[in-house]
């Protein structure tokens, strides 16, 4: 039985390795892509869709590493978006600074809604998420600051760091794809981290990290004010991009959405929700203009893959003969 | 700690003890009234047939479950109202009916988890995971002294029933804990897993205190002390396996269908 088990053992350390040599090529190639991007596509479209990809990534840090299904990301996002418009309009903050107002508002959001949520468990844990960013959704419909129904408008993009103008869509659309890259990074080092994998036993067996002495509650709680304090950045991001926010980033259907577009890349992969965000995005972006209505196409994908290919384009993908071989593993 | 190196046996002394435990769900009284005293090193069974209260009990001395009624103290301390991760640290460790790994997880790891709460590596979400390679020393001494080594870097999951449950002592046995509750850790095994198993046990018991719920009667005869007969919730005797096993009360009621 052991010679069994110990030639098991060893074919799953060559196959991580493999899928980290193809992992840094799929990297590479990556990079190569969106840095030419803006050659072939629509800048603000780009940009969109990296705020929108960095939102999902943010969402799934929560649901696919750490199993918590949340339906209150959009309080994080578009609660953001609000922070940053209205100190970088009102308060003539630089760009880089409104940013980060964003992201500890969010953080702080995140801090609040985490504490009441975090106690419970599956269903009463969405619907508490829900109920809360409810509640904002209604603070900011009442709140003076955010303008009620009109939003912020033309919130001025700035100077990154005083000499950078990001009026020119050239360097913002840089601008915009490098704080998606740090986002990214913090992503990818928060899952392979200590933290991480404290997270991943806890997801394998909740009880089993409970009687090793772990406080489960305030390991979920860290990992929800961080997928919190991301998705703060992609909301004080996209504020930027499209120099306004409004009462449809803090909606719950934008709860909704990024759910969607997780769910459609694929859950616990990490660059998944890049794909959904893409499909979504694009989807929304092509159908805006013609006679079909985009909720029914993007309700029928979704139907689609629930149905059929429940692991999302890039978990089937990594399950696929072809991503195997690649080295790929999808564990769900 | 290594366990294959025999260790001084030490002197018994009360770690745990419960007092008029008690616990009812609804109107059904699971566990009834039990007084209970763990001793440092010294192995200590509790047996029973189905639906005793065993498992209950466990899980009210590592306050998975709130006692209805009762005290519980750890080495001079009240835990009665204490959450069950706090115990933990305190040196309370157990482990599960069911087998408690992490599935998709090596067996390195599964033990370094375990030992990235003792060494402080578990709050840090800007290091990489290769920081935690400073545990493997340790994690490997564990891993070997269980008898998994050629099993190190495999998946708990594709581990057979026994070595999981091996693998769920090796880890226990990181946090060096002070009280250890195994919940039947010998079901399901082969006879050979059964014999490491108890040699493990027997060797961590010289230095620690060891609860343990258990069904093979061989195994409770040769490796515990102490043995607690527990019935429809209540104890119904306490003492030696010798003295224990020649009462007719728990010949008619529990070891009576063993011998039949």
């Amino acid at each position: 039985m052991s010679e069994m088990t110990q030639t098991a053992a060893k074919p799953h350390i060559e196959r991580s390795a493999t899928a980290s040599r193809t992992y840094t090529i799929f990297v590479i190639i990556g990079l190569a892509a969106l840095i030419l991007a803006p050659m072939f596509f629509y800048p603000i479209f780009l940009m969109k869709l990296l705020c929108f990809a960095l939102f999902a990534c943010a969402f799934n840090l929560l649901l696919g590493y750490t199993g918590l299904l949340s339906f209150g990301h959009a309080t994080f996002f578009g609660g953001a978006a609000y922070f940053t418009a209205h100190v970088v309009k009102e308060w003539g903050f630089p760009p880089e600074l409104g940013i980060l107002t964003g992201v500890v508002g969010a953080a702080l959001l995140g801090l609040v809604m985490g504490f009441f949520a975090i106690r419970r468990q599956g269903i009463y844990f969405a619907m508490i998420t829900l109920a809360l960013s409810q509640m904002f959704f209604f603070f900011c419909l009442q709140a003076e600051f955010t303008q009620g129904e009109d939003g912020i408008q033309s919130v001025p993009r700035g100077h990154l760091f005083g000499f950078i103008d990001l009026n020119i869509s050239t360097n913002m659309y840089y601008f915009v794809l490098a704080v998606f890259l740090i986002g990214m990074v913090i992503i990818w080092r928060f899952i392979n981290s200590p933290f991480g994998m404290i997270l991943r036993s806890i997801r394998e067996n909740e009880p089993r990290a409970i009687s090793l002495g772990y406080s489960v509650a305030r390991y979920k709680l860290g990992a929800f004010v961080m997928s919190a304090a991301l998705a703060g950045l992609a909301g004080g991001l996209k504020a930027l991009v499209f120099q306004f926010a409004t009462l449809t980033d803090v909606a719950w259907q934008m709860s909704g959405e990024v759910i969607l577009m997780t769910l459609l890349g694929g859950i616990g992969t990490l660059i998944g929700p890049i794909f959904g965000a893409g499909l979504v995005v694009t989807l929304q972006n092509y159908l805006a203009t013609s006679q079909f209505p985009v909720t029914i196409v993007t309700g029928v994908i979704f139907m689609v893959c629930v149905l059929i290919f429940r692991r999302g384009i890039i978990g089937e993908f990594y399950a696929s003969r072809l991503g195997r071989k690649l080295g790929f593993e999808h564990r769900r | 700690m290594a366990v294959t190196a025999t260790a001084k046996q030490e002197e018994p002394r009360v770690v745990l003890s419960a007092r008029g435990l008690s616990k009812s769900f609804g109107a059904f009284m699971a566990v009834k009234q039990v007084d209970l005293d763990v001793h440092h090193a010294r192995v200590h069974a509790l047996i029973g047939p189905n639906g005793a209260g065993k498992t209950t009990v466990f899980n009210l001395l590592t306050k998975f479950l709130q006692p209805t009624a009762g005290s519980i103290t750890l080495l001079g301390t009240d835990i009665t109202k204490t959450p069950p991760d706090r115990i933990a640290r305190m040196g309370l460790v157990r482990s599960f009916q069911i087998s408690a790994v992490f599935p998709h997880l090596t067996v390195l790891d599964n033990v370094r988890v375990a030992l990235q709460r003792t060494n402080g590596l578990s709050t840090q979400f800007w290091l990489p995971v290769s920081s935690l390679d400073r545990l493997n020393a340790r994690a490997d001494e564990l891993i070997e002294s269980v008898g998994l080594k050629r099993e190190r870097n495999a998946l708990a999951a594709d581990l057979s029933y026994g070595r999981k449950r091996v693998l769920e002592i090796a880890t226990t046995l990181a946090l060096d804990p002070k009280v250890l509750l195994l919940d039947e850790p010998m079901a399901g095994m082969g006879q050979e897993d059964i014999g490491t198993v108890s040699n493990i046990i027997r060797e961590v018991a010289k230095t620690r205190a060891v609860l343990m719920v258990e069904h093979n009667l061989s195994v409770v005869a040769d490796i515990c002390h102490h043995v607690t007969v527990l019935q429809r919730g209540e104890i119904l005797a306490e003492g030696d396996y010798a003295t224990v096993s020649q009462d007719p009360r728990v010949r008619t009621a529990y070891m009576g269908t063993e011998e039949a």
